[in-house]
């Protein structure tokens, strides 16, 4: 195995900015707001499992699942509100979603 | 070049261009397939560092739970992919601002954090080598991570059960079958003897 350290990090480093300018970048459509986040997260996935290999520490890998059953969560709830909102308002658009603007 | 870093290279251009189009693709089950992809190559690198359980979970969890997930939801809601695109450009100056600025934090992060000595600059060799990746794992995570592992079962039962709570809804007109109210029926309302007359009918 001759992959350096660095190169995952500067990989994960690539994902995560650009999931970070997929939330900007999609004020039109919460759901692809939300597949920018599990890039994100994915990204940190990466991170984890490049140190721990690298460290020889499996608490990495373990704290990794730990992330992937926090994102299924977060993917669940929030498509579940993202249908429940579409049902009452009939658009997913950002804009839209200022019901407690007051 | 060895045959591992040319798989790498692979992979990661792949997964970045993925990754790209999941936030470009203008029709939203466009950019669940690309997340797809982006996932089976992030596996794939897993596999290359050496994490194998790891790599097999992401591909459990990711392609074959969240991202069908996504794909139901994006199929379910009745969205125009013309309507959805109107004011992207409005939003480009900023996030690419905003994304360059963090891409210029993460090299700086990077670039001036030293390698600690020689032993991280090259992947350590497991502390027990005889026991395979999934093992190790596995007597990780049911010893000393056990109330960590419950703590997750329970975020995902709570998911579940909010899950399920937000999206069902009471259509009022279906017909349920109500157990108690069958069993109580008792004869003379369930039954009716008539005597029919030849030829009549009732």
């Amino acid at each position: 195995m001759s992959i350096p350290l660095t190169h995952y990090l500067t990989l994960a480093a690539i994902i995560f900015t650009i999931g970070v300018f997929g939330i900007f970048l999609n004020r039109k459509n919460v759901i692809v707001m939300l597949m920018s986040i599990e890039l994100i997260l994915l990204a940190v996935n990466i991170n984890f499992v490049a140190f721990s290999v690298f460290l020889g520490d499996l608490a990495g890998q373990v704290f990794a699942m730990f992330i992937l059953t926090v994102a299924a969560a977060e993917a669940a709830i929030g498509l579940a509100i993202v249908v429940v909102f579409f049902r009452n308002r009939g658009s997913i658009d950002v804009e839209d979603i200022n019901l407690m603007k007051g | 070049m060895t045959i591992s870093l040319f798989l790498f290279y692979i992979l990661a251009f792949v997964a970045t261009a993925a990754a790209v189009m999941v936030v470009a693709a203008r029709n939203p089950v466009h950019s669940v397939l690309f997340l797809i992809l982006a996932f089976f190559n992030a596996a794939g690198l897993f596999v290359l560092i050496g994490a194998e359980f790891l790599a097999m979970v992401l591909v459990v969890v990711y392609v074959g739970a969240v991202a069908v997930l996504f794909m139901f939801v994006v199929m379910m809601l009745d969205i125009s992919s013309v309507r959805m695109r109107g004011g992207a450009l409005q939003y480009l100056p900023i996030g690419l601002l905003v994304g360059i600025i963090l891409l210029v934090e993460l090299v700086l992060v990077g670039g001036t954090w030293t390698l600690a000595g020689s032993e991280i600059a090259s992947p350590s060799p497991p502390l027990d080598s005889g026991v395979t990746n999934t093992e190790a794992l596995g007597r990780l995570l049911y010893t000393d991570y056990f109330y960590a592992f419950q703590a997750a079962g329970v975020i995902l039962l709570v998911a579940i059960i909010g899950a399920i709570t937000l999206t069902l809804r009471d259509r009022g007109a279906i017909r349920r079958q109500d157990i108690s109210m069958q069993v109580h029926r008792s004869r003379a309302e369930a039954v009716q003897l008539r005597k029919v007359k030849p030829r009549a009918g009732i």
